[in-house]
């Protein structure tokens, strides 16, 4: 294969934002992908572009970057392809002490740049008609939006294409090529691909691909389940979830959470997560997990009892132990940047990644630090 | 005689073990759908359970496949349009 500026390993949407970023910059992008596009961790997503469910800090800043970055680069350029909707966020508190603490989360959010508006009890049904009576009140998140992942990750791949980038689909990537410490490109099943960097944007498999380089990256995979109902009529207006969920994500317990994230879908079918296990690479599907997340969406809108859940899908969301992704250089291997292990998060915060990689990669400054990202951070 | 169900008024017979969808073709039915958006007619395409094209609204469930459904006698088998849910 030809040589280039920069390999991407990896063309999930992470790894295809980072190929499109990189070769609107003017860079020669191969991209490399041992499946197919979208084929592992983005293909096991609902498309959340979220700011609602962050706390203030590093993860926040990159998503409120990312979500400008959504709307105002790869939406513009292709937003109705991927089924791009600044649908905007209702999270649900149920009762007062729920809503207190969601009310104080906000106003936190608030100064970070997030957009949050507090919504009494008796206007949720002017924002979600067939929401549950009896809930304490909520806060509406305009930033909020979704795309369809996997439409995602292929337009940005065929429009990196556009560009001049080389994707490889069913090449895997066996080692890395070395002048000394520096990686040089990567040994793949299909042969070398010499480059000036290297991406890691393996998702869940990136700590396998940093073992290849020889660091360690601590990633493992935390497994969530999706439902997807029958096509119904237009019912669910925004991003809706119950804010318990904001503390599973934060949560570093092993065993299973579980929190209603509803939403439909340009398609008609609407989308009932989250639920968050770490059990390995066991792709088998537990049905209790699946029950507990029906009836909790039924217990935010009680007409989807009378519906149809039409299948189940699972994945795996690639998480460090600090809960945050690990995006830039790697200063014990010159040549290597990562950009992986963004958990649940992958497809909102994939546009910010692309973004920065890119400017480190043509030696521009930063719009955001990376140093909390660092993936030398864990010791 | 012969079992049947009821297809938008119509008797439909079928065989022990017979699906929906296979009494349908064989009483010369062959759509019993319309999609969600153009109202194209639709009925069996796979004929397996796989492409969810064949759906029908059998005793007030929507969303049916006629693929899959034994026949049942009596059953009220109706023409499904769109989501089959009406509105909400």
């Amino acid at each position: 294969m030809r040589s280039a500026d920069v390999v991407v390993v990896g063309a999930g949407v992470v790894g295809a934002a980072c190929a499109w970023y990189a070769a609107r910059a003017g860079l020669s992008v191969t991209v490399v992908e041992r499946g197919s596009v979208a084929s592992g961790t983005t293909s096991a997503g609902e498309g959340n572009l979220l700011v609602s469910d962050k706390e203030p800090g590093p993860e926040l800043d990159l998503a409120v970057l990312s979500g400008r970055l959504w709307r105002d680069d790869i939406a513009a350029a292709m937003g109705a392809d991927i089924e791009y909707e600044t649908k905007g966020g209702l999270v649900v508190a149920a009762d007062q002490a729920a809503l207190d603490a969601l009310v104080t989360f906000a106003e936190e959010q608030r100064r970070s740049g997030v957009d949050a508006i507090p919504v009494a009890a008796a206007d949720l049904s002017s924002y979600e008609p067939h929401i549950s009576t009896g809930l304490a009140g909520g806060a509406f998140y305009p930033q909020d939006a979704q795309v369809q992942p996997m439409l995602a990750a292929a337009h940005l791949a065929r429009s990196a294409r556009e560009l001049g980038a080389d994707v490889r689909t069913g090449v895997a990537v066996t080692g890395f090529l070395r002048d000394g410490d520096r990686v040089t490109g990567v040994r793949t099943s299909r042969g070398d691909v010499p480059a000036g960097a290297v991406i890691n944007a393996a998702g869940t498999w990136g700590g396998e691909v940093a073992g290849l380089a020889g660091v360690a990256l601590p990633i493992l995979p935390r497994r969530g389940f999706v439902l997807v109902t029958e096509p119904l009529p237009p019912l669910i207006r925004h991003k809706v979830y119950s804010a318990a969920y904001v503390a599973n994500v934060a949560s570093d317990d092993a065993d299973l959470q579980t929190s209603a994230v509803v939403e439909g879908t340009p398609s008609g079918t609407v989308l009932i997560g989250a639920s968050r296990e770490r059990v390995g690479f066991d792709r088998s599907f537990a049905v209790p997990v699946l029950r507990k997340l029906a009836a909790q969406a039924v217990q935010l809108f009680p007409v989807l009892a009378g519906t149809a859940v039409m299948r189940a899908y699972r994945g795996f969301r690639p998480y460090c132990p600090d809960h945050l992704p690990v995006i830039g250089p790697d200063p014990r291997v010159p040549g290597l940047v990562h950009a992986c292990g963004h958990e649940g998060a992958g497809i909102g915060l994939a546009a910010a990644t692309g973004h920065v990689v890119a400017q480190h990669l043509t030696g521009r400054r930063q719009d955001l630090d990376l140093e909390p990202f660092r993936p030398e951070r864990f010791g | 005689m012969r079992d049947t169900f009821d297809f938008d008024g119509t008797a439909v017979p079928f065989v022990d073990g017979q699906t929906v969808g296979a009494a349908l073709v064989a009483a010369g039915i062959r759509s019993w759908r319309t999609t969600r958006r153009a109202g194209r007619p639709r009925g069996l395409f796979c004929g397996i359970g796989v492409c969810f094209d064949c759906l029908v609204t059998v005793d007030g469930r929507p969303n049916e496949r006629a693929c899959l459904l034994a026949a049942v006698p009596d059953m009220d088998v109706r023409t499904q349009d769109g989501t089959g849910h009406g509105q909400f």
